[in-house]
């Protein structure tokens, strides 16, 4: 096929990074999981009674997998580290996908390329290629990490293998999603159903009816059961559904039209509702789905957090390291649980909170900020409606943190009575969350080009955060964390000082950053 | 002139070490279709956003319907439309719904001629923004701008994406906006559109003006080209300064004159018995390719001393 090969290599250079990255962080995901299991349990029985307490917890089981060889630390990187491998690897096999086929195609980029003299179907099969090589890398690298721990070699290679193959599965039903429809939003929202089905399915299954783990190459993966009898054959069902899903997306390749999708992009209203017209509401509009994937993201691992309950005890094991690291400077274990939970979903909520801050960058930087200046909108009511968007959205993520949170555990434990204190515990951080953002804010009014900076912020909350300690890092440098100074609810009661202090850091930032919008030159 | 809806002089905009406008001077008049010439990069889209307080002048004065454009921005926006170059639409709203927000910014638009405008246009508002042509994005824009009940347009290369059918749709209502009493900023390097809509011609060069007036008063300093078959060969045809690229073959003669000299040209081609001529005006083509097409060094805003043999 004419012009595949080059295709190929410009993918290759193009996603040199992309193939750094989660080549590097699947790895780790993995690896880190024989390292912190290892560390945890000191002795045999410890090991065995948390692997025991882990086997009868549902939520667990829906969450990661079928609990098997749970006392054993190949058992337990495959059951924490599978499913979740499964779900990233279908993500970066959408993204890789999606950016060389439907991205290009609705970019216009890609009509350039095919008058070119190449075969009409060489930019999908280098796509695809491209997609299965990362996938083999990142196997690969996996699978001689584990075996490198050192875990048994054939069952290292079998979660490599299993890791690998079902990424490829995902490719292919990108590849398909890619045929079907004509936007690449559309496309990317059609491709992570598939997986996000793939996990539902599986779960479902893992708890209650077994047959439906078998509609799911997530289940057909974790059924080779590695560490725990390792068997094959499930490996080809997702080399089988890898192809059909291949052969699928070449015929309906050929019978489309280049640009259209199978499916005909859906119009949309010809009027404008009147909240719309307003600044705050396309501010809100515009950033309302990413408010919701964020809030719905963090309730989602809040009840997993949850759904740990009082079994924290055990899980934990006996050993002094995982008390240390909860319970800094005494109290219950239970609370200094929830408390460092909590910090953490308020840490990755900061990813919202940064990235609304940073929206109307985005939107200054491909011309769409300037037509509304253009209106009687003064720049401070179009930064004001921005703000309260950041602002709000943020209650709101924070809200599903908590509530998830709460949720989770009361679900569990049948005690309801930590759902308010855990929903307001969460909602305390928005006043950490505020430097972040006010600071993004700064940076947007007096120098967008560095905006992005605004990401240090986050990274310094979590080194201080997890290795503060660890690495004895002096006072002033911890100090500089917003993380490091809220109280930590629910192990230690709430403090208003700290909580004001950082409301007033973060609000000043913001406002400082408004005042610089005002006068500086749009881009 | 009291009654300049835009007037800028001596304005000044640097970025860094490019200096965008360097000295520019612009003034147009209430109810004119004012054109602005210039090249890519000579400074008209930078001019276009330092009028609408978008970037902040470095140095020199610019008054925009009697104000401001920095500090007043949103008092004088009421009385404005703007339509960018390169129009950017939010990949997930329609052009109905981004027509509709622009106009309630603006403080609302004229229903009548939205829908008008829209059938006009053969503009699908149900379309997201993601699915449109760049010439459908402009239609949008275009849209929102001539259905809002403002005082002034300010157009930046409003029809670069339109085809030659939308173009003269898009004339129409300039024409009609003119003709109640609105005024046109156009920016563009259409020349042809420009010589169609517009009363005064501004142009800019590397950020200065190098020629402004009505195109009557531009095309006196330009050359006619004359063509004509004769009854016998001319005599002293040569020899009349301001004849440029004389071609004789025979009795045919191709010429270029400057238009102050065309009287004693043609007298010379009469004495010789004129059996046919053509006499074509200068294009805004020839306008311009006179301040950009060749030797440019030679000095600014003065074109008599830039002629070249």
């Amino acid at each position: 096929m004419t012009g595949v090969g080059t295709y190929f290599w410009t993918f290759l250079r193009r996603d040199r990074w992309m193939y750094v990255w989660w080549t590097l962080g699947l790895t780790v995901l993995y690896y880190s999981q024989a390292v912190s299991v290892d560390g945890l349990y000191t002795t045999r029985a410890e090991f065995d009674r948390a692997a025991a307490t882990m086997e009868q917890n549902t939520a667990f089981i829906a969450m990661a997998g079928p609990p098997r060889a749970l006392n054993t630390i190949g058992g337990q990187v495959m059951w924490q580290a599978s499913a979740f491998g499964a779900v990233l690897v279908g993500l970066m096999s959408m993204f890789l996908v999606g950016r060389h086929t439907r991205a290009e195609e609705e970019s216009g980029r890609d009509e350039l390329l095919r008058a070119a003299p190449v075969a009409r179907r060489a930019s999908l099969t280098a796509a695809l290629l491209n997609a299965l090589l990362a996938n083999a890398l990142i196997g690969a690298l996996v699978a001689l990490s584990l075996a490198a721990f050192p875990l048994p070699a054939a069952d290292s290679l079998a979660v490599g293998v299993g890791l690998a193959l079902c990424g490829w599965v995902f490719s292919a039903t990108a590849l398909v999603a890619a045929q079907l429809t004509s936007s690449t939003r559309g496309m990317y929202g059609l491709a992570g159903t598939v997986i996000g089905a793939a996990y539902a399915l599986r779960a479902i299954g893992d708890v209650g009816n077994p047959a439906l783990s078998w509609l799911s190459p997530i289940g057909w993966y974790q059924g080779m059961h590695p560490f725990s009898g390792v068997r094959w054959w499930p490996a080809l069902l997702l080399v089988a559904g890898a192809g059909a899903a291949a052969a699928a997306a070449y015929l309906l390749f050929a019978r489309r039209d280049f640009g259209a999708g199978l499916w005909a992009a859906r119009p949309g209203p010809a009027r404008a509702t009147p909240r719309l017209g307003t600044s705050f509401g396309l501010a809100w509009h515009l950033q309302r789905g990413s408010i919701l994937g964020w809030t719905a993201g963090l309730a989602v691992l809040g009840i997993a957090y949850g759904s740990i309950g009082d079994d924290v005890g055990s899980v934990m094991g006996d050993s002094q390291t995982g008390h240390d690291v909860l319970v800094q400077g005494g109290g219950d274990l239970v609370d200094g649980f929830y408390a460092v939970a909590l910090v953490t979903l308020a840490l990755i909520a900061t990813g919202f909170a940064i990235s609304s801050a940073l929206q109307p960058r985005g939107e200054e930087d491909v011309g769409r900020v300037e037509p509304l200046l253009a209106t009687p909108l003064a720049r401070r009511s179009f930064l004001l409606a921005q703000v309260a968007t950041t602002v709000l959205g943020t209650v709101l993520v924070l809200l599903g943190a908590g509530v998830g949170l709460g949720a989770g555990y009361s679900l569990v434990t049948g005690d309801a009575g930590r759902l308010l204190p855990f929903t307001l515990g969460a909602l305390g951080y928005l006043a950490t969350l505020a430097v972040p953002a006010g600071a993004a804010r700064l940076l947007y009014g007096v120098a967008p080009r560095w905006a992005r900076l605004s990401w240090l912020v986050l990274l310094l909350g979590f080194v201080v955060l997890f290795f503060g300690p660890l690495f004895r890092l002096p006072d002033w440098v911890q100090a500089l964390s917003p993380y490091h100074h809220l109280a930590l609810v629910p192990a230690e009661p709430f403090h208003w000082a700290p909580f004001l202090a950082l409301l007033v850091v973060g609000a000043g930032l913001s406002v400082a950053g408004q005042i610089g919008f005002a006068r500086r030159d749009l881009r | 002139m009291n009654d300049a809806i835009i007037e800028i002089r001596e304005l000044t905009k640097t970025f860094g070490a490019t200096r965008a406008l360097d000295g520019f001077d612009l003034s147009v008049a209430e109810g004119e279709v004012h054109g602005f010439l210039g090249p890519n990069g000579a400074g008209k889209s930078t001019t276009i956003r330092v009028l609408l307080g978008l970037l902040r002048k470095d140095a020199g004065e610019v008054r925009l319907l009697g104000g401001d454009p920095w500090s007043h921005a949103p008092e004088l926006h009421r009385r404005l439309a703007y339509v960018p170059g390169e129009v950017n639409l939010w990949p997930n709203l329609t052009g109905g719904q981004v027509i509709d927000i622009l106009g309630r910014l603006r403080g609302g638009l004229d229903e009548k001629r939205r829908q008008e405008l829209i059938a006009r246009f053969e503009l699908d508002p149900t379309k997201k923004g993601r699915s449109y042509s760049k010439g459908n994005r402009q239609k949008v824009a275009l849209v929102a701008a001539l259905a809002a009940d403002v005082d002034l347009l300010l157009l930046d290369e409003p029809t670069s994406g339109l085809d030659p059918i939308m173009d003269s749709v898009f004339r129409e209502y300039v024409e009609r906006f003119r003709d109640q009493g609105g005024t046109v900023l156009l920016s563009s390097h259409i020349l042809a559109e420009v010589e169609r809509l517009c009363d005064r011609v501004s142009i800019i060069r590397a950020g200065r003006r190098v020629e402004s007036g009505s195109l009557a008063e531009l095309r006196h300093l330009t050359r006619t080209s004359v063509v004509a078959e004769l009854a016998r060969p001319p005599a002293g045809l040569a020899e009349i300064s301001g004849v440029h690229d004389l071609d004789v073959e025979g009795t045919r003669v191709a010429f270029e004159v400057d238009t102050p000299r065309l009287d004693a040209a043609v007298g010379v081609l009469h004495r010789a018995g004129i059996r046919t001529m053509t006499a074509t005006p200068p294009t805004l083509e020839e306008l311009f390719l006179r301040h950009y097409g060749d030797d440019l060094s030679a000095g600014e805003g003065s074109p008599e001393t830039e002629e070249t043999a």
